[in-house]
């Protein structure tokens, strides 16, 4: 048998795990695992500039793909600088694996130098973790980590190996399991067929249905059974901001986003429907506003992989443990043998009643902002913009605030895996370092990480990364000044007192900056020529483009729900509400 | 209502403190846990006891069912069940009058004295949690040194067991 050292098993064990690419950066406690990467072939290794960043790397590659993404860190402040980013993956359920160096055994509790108890530190935001004390178990421990990451409800590993365990001159036979079984660890994969062909009985006797998905039609690929089933029923269809193109955005079924600044179709239909059928969702208080005043006719039939999601804010009716896929699969297979049909008038009846909805208040029907208008850019119309020149192919990161919400409301995404955001945790400075992991994944997609000037400084040095690696994101920048969403609320909740959410005259030039980097910056200032510099900007194929465009700072996103109310409860605009 | 949770989980390094972890991360109490391994020592066996009502008990039972090293959870309180926790007890006893009483005592609840000097009686005592509680209050005119309770074990009764 082979013999290698810790280093070399853990590299080769990334790759006989199907790692292709690695994001992380060096230092003390990793640098026997850096040599090792350094002499070979098989993993390529992508230097960021700051290890929160290569975790959010990682997360943009793994949502875009659906597979493991993989970063690796130094001990202590690498380990520490990794946190949120595993934080973001864990909210979102991102499948990933985090290796970080720890120092050696010897020292570990000694308050040695760049030590951290990575395990104990990462502990509440981590589907599992393992501290590795010997070379003979780092390639099972890395299996393990890969296994435990993609399956069941997927979420970041944490590896965390002391630095004698690499050491170069301690070889030890190298051995692959051929498969991983853990007699602690089995995730349910298909539903109760019971429970299933109730909730297909209650699915088709419901008089005003609403279809709800999440995030985890998205994350186990369940798109195409969701479509079927929505079809076959003629149904309506809303999605969360995690479950943006899970089902089409333009079709005719889609009411739109739900929630806190969800369509005024999809939160009404919601309250007002008598069967909430549940997908791969979970309940999330940006969704539900007010628990108690939650869709009072409603019988919820709710589909998740993960038991403690079930019935955790909202008690369902019809319960079901099960992958999206599989407990979707079967209830069309059951649907399609059932004599039973929806009740088309019904239907119809509701289809007209949502049709009205739309009508009267819907933000796609008709504009319900003031239009730009010469140095007036209104964000809404730089992500329509964004749209049109992209054709809605694009995949479009976002950081979080005010922009992240006008994109999931105005990009329309016919497609999942192409809406990349942190929903859960909304971590400011996600949007270029996932744009990052998103390019590499799709050279030849165009990638757009839509941001505000807030959040992109808290990741900004990652403009670096996309000099050496030729990640060429464009960036689209809606720049008001201030933090938005923040200053939102104070106009809404603290009499317009901006406390620190202005930066004054103290933001940079970020044209300037972007060259400095060796990008091309451009600056907008005017409505007339958003489009013109914006098709320039995905014209230039090859090149990181930074679009500063400088936009209407009293812009507030609607509709906004009304806290304490039921999802029903909108701010439609500064002065009308429902 | 206090509820009594059985957990057979992997004795692997840090697998406690996920479960510990997880109680104070979601806001649950921990009123007792006792832990140790198993007759198979890859195993541990814990018992913790926390209050709560039926849904918060369902939701904390899936959720220790979701850490990795979790084999098994029981909620033994749905069931009938044997709990018994070890308790010692240092008690003042200088004076013949004193040592009488205590002696008493601890033959009332089946105790035994462990430990004797001039000034004091180290007494022993296994019960459930109401006897060990009586106890206490039925000496504690006494005087009471120091006491120590080991926290719940639990078993359930009948045919049923938690193994792998």
């Amino acid at each position: 048998m082979e013999l290698l050292s810790g280093g070399d098993i853990l590299i080769r064990a990334l790759k006989d795990a199907g790692v292709k690419d690695v994001w992380g950066y060096p230092g003390g406690a990793a640098l026997h695992i850096y040599d090792a990467l350094y002499r070979q072939d098989d993993v390529f290794h992508i230097l960021v500039r700051h290890e929160q960043a290569a975790v959010h790397a990682a997360d943009g590659f793994s949502r875009a793909t659906g597979e493991v993404g993989t970063a690796l860190v130094t001990s202590g402040p690498g380990a520490t600088n990794a946190i949120t980013g595993i934080a973001t993956a864990f909210m979102d359920s991102i499948p990933m694996v985090v290796i970080s160096g720890q120092v050696p055994l010897s020292k570990i509790g000694q308050d040695a130098f760049q030590e951290t108890d990575m395990v104990g530190v990462s502990r509440p935001i981590v589907k599992h973790s393992f501290l590795v004390t010997r070379a003979e178990d780092i390639a099972e421990t890395i299996a393990k980590a890969y296994y435990i990451a993609a399956t069941g409800r997927p979420g970041p590993v944490v590896v965390d190996i002391p630095k004698d365990v690499t050491d170069p001159s301690h070889k030890v036979p190298y051995h692959w399991p051929a498969e991983v079984r853990m007699r602690s660890y089995q995730p349910t994969d298909k539903g109760h067929r019971g429970q299933i062909k109730r909730a297909v009985k209650t699915l088709i006797n419901a008089k005003r249905p609403v279809i709800y998905t999440g995030g985890g039609i998205v994350i186990d690929n369940a798109s195409e059974q969701l479509i079927a089933l929505a079809k076959k029923f003629n149904y309506p269809v809303t999605n969360t901001l995690m479950g943006l193109g899970g089902f089409p955005g333009t079709d005719s079924q889609y009411v739109g986003m739900l929630g806190m600044h969800g369509t005024y179709e999809a939160n009404t239909a919601m309250h007002h429907a008598d069967v909430i059928f549940a997908v791969g969702a979970r309940f999330d208080d940006r969704v539900t506003n007010d628990l108690e005043k939650f869709c009072p006719h409603a019988t919820i039939i709710h589909i998740d992989v993960d038991p403690t999601s079930v019935s955790k804010n909202i008690e369902a009716h019809i319960p079901i443990v099960g992958t999206c896929t599989s407990v979707l699969t079967e209830m069309l297979a059951i649907a399609d043998q059932m004599d039973d049909k929806p009740d088309a008038e019904a239907i119809a009846e509701w289809w007209q009643q949502i049709d009205q909805w739309r009508a009267d208040k819907g933000i796609y029907t008709a504009s319900r902002y003031e239009p730009s208008a010469g140095t007036c850019i209104k964000p809404q119309d730089v992500i329509k913009m964004l749209y049109k020149i992209t054709n809605g192919e694009a995949i479009v990161t976002s950081d979080v605030g005010q922009h992240q919400m006008f994109a999931a409301q105005y990009y329309l995404f016919d497609k999942p895996r192409t809406w990349i955001n942190s929903g859960g945790l909304g971590t400011m400075g996600f949007g270029l370092p996932a744009a990052m992991g998103c390019k590499r994944a799709f050279p030849d997609t165009d990638v757009a990480c839509v941001t505000g000037e807030g959040s992109i400084q808290m990741c900004i040095q990652e403009l670096s990364t996309c000099t050496q690696h030729n990640l060429p994101v464009k960036i689209i920048n809606l720049n008001n000044a201030a933090l938005g969403m923040v200053r939102q609320w104070q106009d809404m909740n603290y009499s317009s007192r901006y406390s620190e959410s202005v930066y004054e005259d103290s933001l940079p030039d970020f044209v300037k900056l972007a060259e400095a980097y060796g990008h091309v910056g451009m600056k907008i200032t005017h409505i007339d020529e958003l489009e013109e510099k914006m098709r320039e900007c995905f014209a230039m194929k090859d090149r990181t483009v930074f679009m500063d465009i400088c936009v209407d700072r009293s812009e507030h996103v609607y509709p906004m729900q009304m806290p304490g109310g039921s999802m029903r409860d909108l701010w439609l605009n500064k002065t009308e509400r429902t | 209502m206090k509820r009594i949770l059985s957990i057979l989980l992997e004795n692997e390094a840090g697998a406690l403190s996920r479960v510990v972890g997880l109680f104070s991360q979601r806001g649950y109490n921990i009123d007792t846990l006792t832990v140790a391994p198993t007759d198979d020592d890859t195993l541990s066996r814990l018992t913790l006891t926390t209050q709560g009502d039926d849904q918060m008990a369902e939701q904390i039972v899936k959720q220790l069912h979701k850490l990795i090293d979790t084999i098994k959870v029981v909620d033994l309180t749905e069931g009938a069940h044997i709990e018994r926790e070890l308790m010692l007890v240092k008690l003042k006893a200088a004076d013949n009058d004193i040592r009488a009483e205590v002696k008493s005592c601890v033959e009332i609840f089946r105790g035994t004295i462990v430990d004797v000097t001039p000034n004091t009686y180290t007494v022993q005592l296994a019960g459930d949690s109401e006897k060990l509680d009586a106890f206490i209050e039925a000496v504690r005119e006494i005087g009471i040194m120091e006491v120590v309770r080991s926290g719940v074990s639990g078993i359930s009764r009948g045919d049923k067991f938690l193994r792998v």
